[in-house]
């Protein structure tokens, strides 16, 4: 703030950037500009907001910081230029100028949970919006989810067939109302309308269930038992009582669902915390205007059926983020199940009469309403690990928010990077910005790769996104990744194909603002497993990052992959693998022959698998750590023989461990000592078996070998790093943690510490998962480094 | 077996063995080419079909077959798809030096055998015999001639939406039946290869269903690669049904420990048809009546879109993409 006549009434320019229309900044401004007594204007153009303001020197001073403190909710500034405004008459009122159309910079808005003050008057009878299920203001509601095209006005979004009434419109031009330019701001007058009906749409009257409307209709038909269908803002779910098991068992069974843990909503904290744990971070998060799924401890005796997350130590929970939710949940004192509305591993369903056919013999009743989802959202899924809120899938509340770009990172083409296979997400850079789309899922699914293609063309439109180049995995198989080589080829860009692992590292480098020419980083990337530079498949590796280069260092001990992709599926083949790699089949079956994986191994054809393995005959060789857990926890009998869900080993592994245990460990843990493997620092898993089979012999319980392995592996991981540190001897004393097995709390929380405590500062991922769902942001920023050497 | 220099040694080769393994007479001047009547399609809209095929397979003898009937049925059935009559081969061996004279003559009995079965006769040929490591024991190359009757026109680009898919019977039998020959892997399973001609079936098929759009042999790359080839080359998608595609217990077996899908298994006698819905059932019956359809199956249809894609509807509401094969059958899961 530099004028000549620093104590004169005088003009001051200020250009703000960031996420500031749509929120009920220039409001904000409004009313902070009569208080202080400034004249001046406000606008939003191309580039965010202008604001011209004139006044005494005194006033000025204290208006940033007083518009600093009142920021609206969801406005978020990611840049701030002042200079001086000439002007040649000072302007005697404070103006609110009508937009000016341009090309658009500034962010989408994700879809935010309802505010307290929408709640209260959706609770309140004596409001006319008392049980209006679309209730919202500035400061909260659908943002994302329902916009076709920008600029985001109403007739851009799936608002536009519902004309404002009298009321909503003055509400609407009122720049003193909480409601000035909400776009989806809606009554029982004017708004869409919740509806309840059966699933065959066969007639039935509402004094069947002496409700209040169709809301409490369908929270009474929850309460006896039945599976609703409930549309929510971001797709359908499917809803049943929670404490009912009977229901839950019969959800399970319909959607084909047996074993992945359910998420549950509850009407408030206290509700939760009858079954959960909620600590400070759990419930800041379960409060934010994001609202994810939090994954929380279980209370023990749980008075839910176990099946709502069968043998997980941890609950999902959310807080109702609609008032729609809300309403439902207003008489509940114990949680809904409120899992997304989708067939096996196709995605969420928005579409009513969709939903009505795909998932027909589910649901015998469905709570609809008529505002189109025009954009799928699932819901975000958090956990707190080491001291940090840390996002496990980033899709309602998140996405797509703009992620700002360390230092160095400016004057950057439009890159467009497509992500990997399972959980997928795509990121776009525009304007030195990164946007990374909603979690998409798993894309070899048919419905999900094609709501993949629908999302991409929304994001190149809403964005006005023109690609100058292309980040893909370097896997051939890729569909993403074949799709970015046809898109390469036909606009004649510059493809990057990125390894797996380099682009984990970068995601991380990115998310905590590591600048661009930040010398090599020491890198620990542990997942499921990701294309090597060899062709091999890697997962397990120790090593030097940057933007610009990923140079391995260290490996676990490769392993083989029996059946290649079976593998995945079936831990016990990875259990399998491992004998064979450590102690010898035949020496296996003799000395640990009452072992209940014994016996289920006795029974395969093991002279074909030992075959396999000599020949590598569709047993290709890997050194991904996820498949060394999925050994374990089927050596232990915690996995099931065919998984159903990805990571489930690994989950019910960890979730074996009881309270307190991880503490008592001291000795007994089992240790992978770091090796020589040619030029590389091996991480070897061999000598964990004789132990860890021996305790299983004698009895021990499996909390405490579990424990023993969670403890083993970080002093191990500990050594190898410190090791490589030695060896190769990187200029800071960083470490980045990344790839999907870091979403294991157990063992982040055990490294981090063990880290901190001998001076390394660790860098890992809680903004964006850790697991592939982070990793197109980290194929933009590779491809973006690539882009400016 | 020496390396012949196309002298004598090559000409007891051919005199001695090959020609009457294969039926011909050694009396019969040898000439350089053959010469073959077709009255039947002088002047009657009839057109002549033309192919060649190589043959190498590791081993030379499986359950179900060897090398020699692969020979003969694989270009028999080249020539059937496309609506053809097969009327005469040529053969050619490249032979590896060493290769012992028992083992030829046994594929030379067993492609004689073939050629009887199939109804054609081998006509011409050649032999060489290449320095040992220049081959692999033998290789064989068939090329053949048949007729294609005045109608029939079957083309990809008849593909319509709505059409249906027919499969002949199990997949993956001649795929397994490899693997299990080959012995390195102490797989224990009762499989054959279901190497078989195909013209009879297809003769069968196209006068029950004469507005059949199209028919493809089912070979390397195994069904998905024969999808993908229809659904891109007629810009229509495809949607097979798990259940409804016929895979032996045996070597469903084979594929779960190995981690094989049976989509991408080879064949040597499977078709796969593209008929219009209406002639659909009459279709399915004409294939179930012959020997070699017995097991046959409606397996899926042809949906308007995505142009180019094939679906899987598995046995849990999952859909899944049916790709070409892209180098092994490499892992994506992370
Ligand atoms: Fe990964
Ligand atoms: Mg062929
Ligand atoms: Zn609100
Ligand atoms: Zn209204």
């Amino acid at each position: 703030m530099n004028t000549v006549f620093a104590d004169e009434p005088h003009g001051e320019c200020i250009r703000v950037r960031g996420l500031v229309q749509g929120v009920g900044f220039r409001p904000t401004v409004w009313r902070l500009a009569q208080e202080l007594a400034l004249t001046g204007e406000i606008l939003n153009d191309s580039e965010g907001v202008l604001i011209r303001i004139w006044g005494e020197a005194e006033d000025l001073k204290r208006f940033l910081p007083s518009l600093l403190e009142s920021l609206p909710p969801l406005a978020r500034i990611d840049k701030l230029e002042c200079s001086d405004w000439v002007v040649g008459k000072p302007p005697d009122s404070f103006r609110i100028i009508a937009s000016e159309r341009g090309a658009i910079h500034t962010g989408v808005l994700p879809d935010a949970a309802s505010c307290d003050d929408c709640v209260r008057e959706t609770l309140d009878p004596f409001n006319r919006r008392y049980r209006y299920p679309f209730t919202n203001c500035t400061h909260c509601g659908p943002r994302f989810s329902i916009l076709r095209k920008i600029p985001y006005d109403r007739a851009n979004t799936s608002m536009a067939q519902f004309p404002l009434c009298e009321d909503c419109r003055s509400e609407y031009e009122n720049p003193d109302d909480r409601r000035f330019h909400a776009q989806p701001t809606a009554c029982h007058v004017c708004g869409p309308k919740a509806r309840l009906r059966r699933q065959d749409g066969s007639p039935f009257s509402l004094d069947r269930f002496t409700s209040l409307d169709d809301i409490d209709a369908a929270a009474n038909l929850l309460r006896t038992g039945e599976i609703v269908l409930i549309k929510g803002i971001g797709g359908f779910h499917l809803a049943c009582d929670a404490a009912n098991a009977s229901a839950v068992n019969r959800l399970r069974e319909r959607k084909g669902r047996p074993h992945k843990p359910l998420a549950l909503m509850a009407r408030d904290i206290e509700v939760i915390a009858r079954y959960a744990e909620v600590g400070e971070l759990d419930r800041r998060a379960l409060l934010s205007k994001e609202a994810p799924i939090v994954l929380l401890k279980r209370r023990e005796p749980l008075s839910l059926p176990d099946s709502v997350a069968p043998g997980m130590c941890r609950l999902g929970f959310m807080l109702p983020y609609t008032p729609l939710h809300h309403l439902l949940l207003r008489r509940w004192e114990r949680p809904i199940v409120l899992t997304s509305g989708n067939l096996t591993d196709a995605p969420q369903i928005t579409d009513e009469v969709e939903a009505i056919e795909a998932l027909d013999g589910i649901a015998d009743w469905i709570l609809s309403h008529d505002r189109t989802i025009v954009n799928r959202v699932d819901d975000s899924v958090a956990v707190v690990a080491a001291g940090e809120l840390r996002l496990l899938r980033r899709a309602r509340g998140y996405a797509p928010a703009p992620l700002s770009l360390p230092e160095g990172f400016s004057g950057l083409p439009q890159i467009l990077a497509l992500g990997s296979e399972l959980k997928n997400t795509f990121c776009l850079i525009k304007d030195d910005q990164a946007i990374l789309s909603q979690h998409m899922g798993d894309l070899a699914d048919v419905r999900v790769w094609e709501e993949y293609q629908i999302q991409l063309a929304r994001y190149r439109d809403l964005f006005a996104h023109e690609p100058e180049r292309i980040a893909i995995d370097a896997h051939p198989g890729y569909h993403a990744s074949q799709l970015g080589q046809k898109i390469s080829e036909e606009l004649g860009l510059p493809l990057d194909q990125i390894q797996h692992h380099h682009a984990h590292a970068a995601a991380v480098l990115g998310e905590r603002a590591i600048p661009i020419d930040h010398p090599l980083i020491l890198t620990v990337a542990l997942d499921g497993l990701g294309y090597g530079l060899d062709g091999a498949l890697w997962g397990g590796e120790l090593f030097l990052a940057n933007y610009h280069r990923c140079q391995r260092i260290g490996r676990l001990l490769p392993s083989a992959l029996l059946g290649g992709e079976q593998a995945m599926r079936e831990p016990w083949r990875n259990t399998l693998a491992q004998i064979f790699l450590s102690i010898g089949l035949k020496n296996f079956i003799e000395e640990f022959p009452d072992l209940a994986i014994t016996d289920w191994l006795k029974k395969q054809p093991l002279a074909v698998y030992e075959h396999m393995w000599r020949q590598g005959t569709r047993a290709p060789s890997c050194s991904s750590m996820g498949r060394l857990f999925d050994a374990v926890a089927a050596a232990c009998s915690l996995a099931p023989e065919r998984l159903s869900f990805e990571g489930q080993a690994a989950m019910l592994l960890e979730a074996a461990i009881a309270p307190g245990m991880i503490e008592k460990i001291d000795d007994g843990a089992y240790l992978l000592p770091v090796v020589t493997d040619g030029g590389l620092l091996g991480l070897d898993p061999r000598p964990l078996w004789q132990p860890l089979l021996s305790d299983l012999r004698r009895g021990l319980e499996l909390s405490e070998i579990s424990a023993r392995f969670h403890v083993g592996l970080a002093r191990s991981l500990y050594s190898w790093i410190e090791e490589g540190f030695q060896r190769a001897n990187p200029d800071s004393r960083k470490i980045v943690l990344c790839g999907g097995v870091f979403q294991n709390v157990t063992l982040l929380e055990l490294l981090q510490t063990q880290l901190q405590d001998s001076g390394f500062e660790v860098l890992a991922s809680a903004r964006l998962p850790a697991n592939d769902g982070g990793l197109s942001f980290g194929q933009a920023l590779v491809s973006a480094a690539r882009a400016l050497s | 077996l020496s390396h012949g220099s196309g002298g004598k040694a090559m000409r007891d080769l051919i005199e001695g063995l090959i020609l009457p393994a294969l039926g011909a007479s050694s009396t019969t001047p040898l000439e350089d080419q053959a010469r073959i009547d077709v009255p039947e399609i002088v002047g009657n809209g009839g057109r002549i079909a033309f192919t060649t095929d190589s043959y190498v397979v590791d081993p030379l003898s499986f359950p179900g077959g060897d090398i020699g009937t692969l020979a003969i049925n694989g270009t028999v059935n080249d020539l059937a798809v496309g609506g053809a009559r097969p009327t005469v081969l040529s053969c050619s061996l490249i032979l590896e030096e060493g290769l012992p004279f028992a083992i030829l003559e046994k594929m030379m009995c067993s492609m004689a055998r073939a050629a009887q079965a199939a109804g054609v006769r081998i006509v011409t040929g050649d032999t060489k015999v290449v320095p040992r490591g220049s081959a692999d024991k033998l290789f064989i190359n068939t090329a053949g001639i048949g007729i294609i009757p005045k109608d029939v026109n079957l083309e990809i680009a008849r593909i319509r939406p709505g059409d249906q898919l027919l499969l002949n019977g199990h997949l993956g039998d001649h795929g397994a039946a490899i693997l299990k020959a080959r012995g390195d892997l102490a797989l224990d399973a009762d499989v054959q290869s279901d190497c078989q001609p195909l013209h009879r079936i297809i003769a069968a098929l196209l006068a029950a269903a004469p507005g059949t759009r199209c028919i493809r042999d089912v070979t390397r790359g195994g069904l998905a690669t024969v999808l993908n080839e229809f659904a891109q080359g007629a810009g229509v998608g495809m949607r097979i049904v798990e259940d409804s595609i016929p895979v032996r217990p045996a070597v469903r077996g084979i594929c779960e420990v190995l981690g094989l899908d049976p989509l991408y298994l080879a064949n040597e006698g499977k078709l796969l048809a593209v008929v219009p819905a209406e002639e659909a059932g009459a279709a399915l019956e004409a294939l179930r009546a012959c020997p070699e359809g017995t097991n046959a199956e409606i397996i899926g249809e042809v949906l308007p879109n995505p142009p180019g894609r094939v679906v899987l509807s598995s046995h849990f509401g999952g859909e899944r993409i049916v790709d070409m094969l892209v180098g092994e059958q490499l892992p994506r899961i992370c």
